[in-house]
């Protein structure tokens, strides 16, 4: 069989796995957060941490929550590594660095997975299990509870209350990601994936280190976190043995942000909205895989084409099973690699940058993406009204100057985070030291590791070596920024939709479930991120690619 | 405002104590505990049927060279890595250009003929497998330096090649560790 047409079946396949799961996993996420009903264990929860589920929350305390949450799970994160010399099985890995150790703390509780560190050199299990795997699950948690509250802001009328963090919180946790990690994880190891609690293992003589990789490696996936528990990631073969393992760690990382989009539509009380909005997700994502595709297979650089675009890449995945990884972990917020993105094609890898500073809707992170969709849908809507001259309306709901200030809020932190940050960094004498390439692929190298920052994703042009203070602060500071900021904005809108009023529509309101909206919100997403990043975009993967 | 802030972050702390148990311990055990069914529990501990991980064997006598070759490796092994270099990196052109010299002139065939996989390190450093072309471009020569017949070692190569799975996933490889493996076993039985 040829490559090209083996490579469209795995899409196919893939496509026809999500399909099926969209429906009944969207369905059971909308029941899930709509249900008045606890399970047991769920009530056992709420009475040992003092919370009284059947109570609303404002939006200020429910983002109190989201911000108190996430700051004690920063610190427990970071004393984790700092103390690891006390813990048990940690394999006399020392007492993590402080700078090392803040910048991990930041980017696993923000579901950013960025690392500056080799994990097998640098953490044992109990950092791994009761540090990152913990993390994985609840970042990934508190992105769907915040996405949640967006559409209940929709669906709610007159009303200040737009629900209880903790019993999102518990029930994302509960229903979702431990049961489905848990069967991931299963069919994981099935597939040949390591879950050990030695240290290492001799094959053929050598000493390799083990991990307990499939439990972590399945919500890694599954939580779009993508935080490897070896330094190669999902290029290892004990992470990722075969191109069947592949295919479904790259499924994994696709199925809840694309069966949100089911969830929206069904607690909405329409199904075409979200089926819009999934139309604009997947065709995102068809056209970073053709460009990213067609880029990968007709390299332009001298060392690329002598090399056959192999550096970088594993044999058992080749070019094909890599792009289809990489456009996914990037259009997610995972961040999780089966190659090194460094090693691609100027166009390719121009790609995967591109995906990230679309703002990470193709189709986006683990509820980040529904709710950073919504946000620019709202965008869209408000530009269909200017150029109608009525006010906006999406969903029964009126977009007035709170509304749309908190749209704009939400999706300028990224631009202004990445161009700073990436700007201050090359303006700085050290940076140059710190960049594995030269000319205009080493300023892809800075623009990206601040595009990964400030989106969450946490892949990275790896090369470039991130491990000086003023690298680890500010790309900390960049993923905080990119992740709380938005959320805050997007509550803050909950709150302000919950208290309207349902409008009735007439037949002038723009119908937002028709394709024509589709194509409306696609082209504010290209809109937006081309003339923030066109410049830069020019300077770094442009340039090379037409070199 | 603090206030709320400070109560919230309260409940947080009991919240993150009683999910670090369930996401920390009791997941990953029970998925450990799993791991142990006999039939899982040697690809678990990394020991597949055959080897997933693999260091390029170094010969004793660089001229008579009885072993097929893993991709380059730039890893710090035994951790993992790749080079990151780009593909307009004169640095990497360079050790291309290296590699497939070296490599020509191992295999005693023109510099032309060396396929790409063989000139390029891969992602993890540990890749145990080839492409089926730089299988066949070793077999000449360790068909010489063995002894085995050529039919003997192509069988040989073929038992280690996997296609693509389902007939489309991935890309077809050969795993070098259980190749030469086969080779040695074959080499030592011939010779007794």
């Amino acid at each position: 069989m040829n490559d090209t047409l083996a490579g469209l079946l795995q899409v196919a396949l893939l496509l026809v796995l999500l399909a099926a799961c969209r429906a009944p996993l969207g369905d059971w996420m909308a029941t899930v957060f709509t249900t008045q009903r606890h399970w047991r264990v769920e009530a056992l929860i709420y009475r040992v941490v003092r919370v009284d589920p059947s109570s609303g929350q404002r939006w200020p305390v429910y983002a109190a929550g989201v911000l108190g949450f996430s700051f004690v799970s920063i610190v427990l994160l970071y004393l984790l590594q700092r103390l690891q010399p006390l813990l048990p099985a940690s394999f006399d890995r020392g007492s993590v660095g402080p700078a090392t150790a803040f910048n991990t703390a930041i980017s696993f509780v923000t579901n950013t997975n960025w690392q500056s560190y080799v994990p097998e050199q640098t953490l044992g299990n109990t950092v791994q299990m009761a540090g990152l795997t913990v993390q994985n699950v609840l970042s990934a948690a508190v992105g769907i509870a915040v996405a949640v509250a967006l559409v209940r802001g929709f669906v709610a009328s007159n009303t200040d209350r737009i629900g209880n963090f903790w019993v999102d919180l518990t029930r994302a946790v509960v229903r979702i990601m431990l049961p489905f990690a848990f069967v991931a994880a299963v069919l994981l190891l099935v597939m040949g994936v390591t879950m050990s609690l030695r240290s290492g293992a001799d094959v053929g003589g050598t000493t390799f280190p083990l991990a307990p990789t499939a439990s972590q490696e399945a919500v890694k996936q599954l939580g779009t976190n993508g935080g490897g528990i070896f330094n190669a990631n999902s290029a290892h073969p004990f992470e990722n043995p075969n191109a069947l393992s592949n295919l479904f760690e790259i499924f994994l990382m696709l199925v809840i942000p694309v069966s949100l989009t089911r969830t929206f539509g069904t607690m909405v009380g329409n199904r075409r909205q979200g089926s819009v909005l999934l139309a604009v997700m997947g065709g995102l994502w068809a056209i970073m895989l053709t460009l990213a595709w067609l880029a990968e297979t007709h390299p332009t650089g001298a060392a690329g084409i002598a090399a056959g675009a192999m550096e970088g890449k594993e044999t058992r995945f080749g070019i094909p099973s890599s792009i289809l990884f990489g456009v996914s972990t990037t259009g997610t917020s995972t961040g999780a690699v089966n190659s090194l993105h460094d090693s691609w094609s100027g166009g390719a890898g121009g790609v995967t940058l591109l995906d990230m500073l679309l703002g990470e809707v193709a189709p986006g992170g683990v509820g980040a993406g529904l709710y950073g969709l919504l946000v620019l849908a709202i965008i869209a809507v408000f530009l269909a009204g200017l150029m109608v001259g009525r006010t906006p309306e999406y969903l029964g709901k009126k977009l007035g100057r709170r509304e749309v200030t908190a749209a704009a809020v939400s999706i300028l932190v990224m631009p202004t985070v990445v161009l700073v940050g990436a700007g201050l960094a090359i303006a700085l004498p050290g940076t140059l030291d710190a960049l594995n390439n030269d000319s205009a692929h080493g300023f892809s190298e800075v623009l990206y590791a601040y595009a990964s920052a400030a989106n969450n994703n946490g892949s990275a042009f790896a090369g470039m070596t991130v491990t000086s203070d003023f690298f680890q602060s500010t790309l900390g500071i960049a993923m905080l920024l990119g992740r709380f900021v938005p959320i805050l904005a997007v509550l803050a809108l909950a709150g302000s939709l919950a208290r309207q009023r349902r409008v009735e529509t007439d037949p002038g309101t723009l119908a937002t479930d028709k394709p024509l909206f589709g194509v409306l919100v696609a082209g504010t997403v290209v809109l937006v991120a081309a003339l923030t990043f066109f410049p830069a975009l020019a300077l770094g993967p442009i340039a090379e690619a037409l070199a | 405002m603090f206030t709320t802030l400070r109560r919230q972050a309260g409940t947080g702390l009991a919240v993150l104590i009683v999910f670090t148990v369930l996401c920390g311990l009791v997941y990953p055990l029970l998925v450990w505990g799993v791991s142990r069914i006999p039939g899982l529990s040697a690809t678990a501990e990394g020991q597949g049927p055959v080897p997933v991980v693999a260091v390029d064997p170094v010969a004793a006598d660089a001229a008579a060279d009885p072993y097929f070759h893993t991709r380059p490796s730039v890893a710090s092994l035994p951790a993992s890595g790749g080079s990151n270099k780009a593909q307009d990196s004169v640095d990497l052109l360079t050790v291309v250009s290296q590699r497939r010299a070296l490599i020509a002139q191992r295999e005693d065939v023109a510099p032309a003929a060396v396929p790409a996989d063989a000139v390029a390190a891969s992602a993890s450093g540990l890749d145990p497998d080839i492409s089926p072309g730089y299988a066949a471009l070793q077999t000449v020569r360790v068909v010489r330096v063995t002894g085995l017949s050529e039919n003997r070692v192509q069988q040989l190569v073929a038992d280690a090649t996997d296609g693509r799975i389902l007939g489309f996933l991935g890309e077809p490889t050969v795993n070098v560790p259980e190749l030469n493996a086969a080779i040695a076993a074959a080499t030592t039985s011939r010779q007794e």
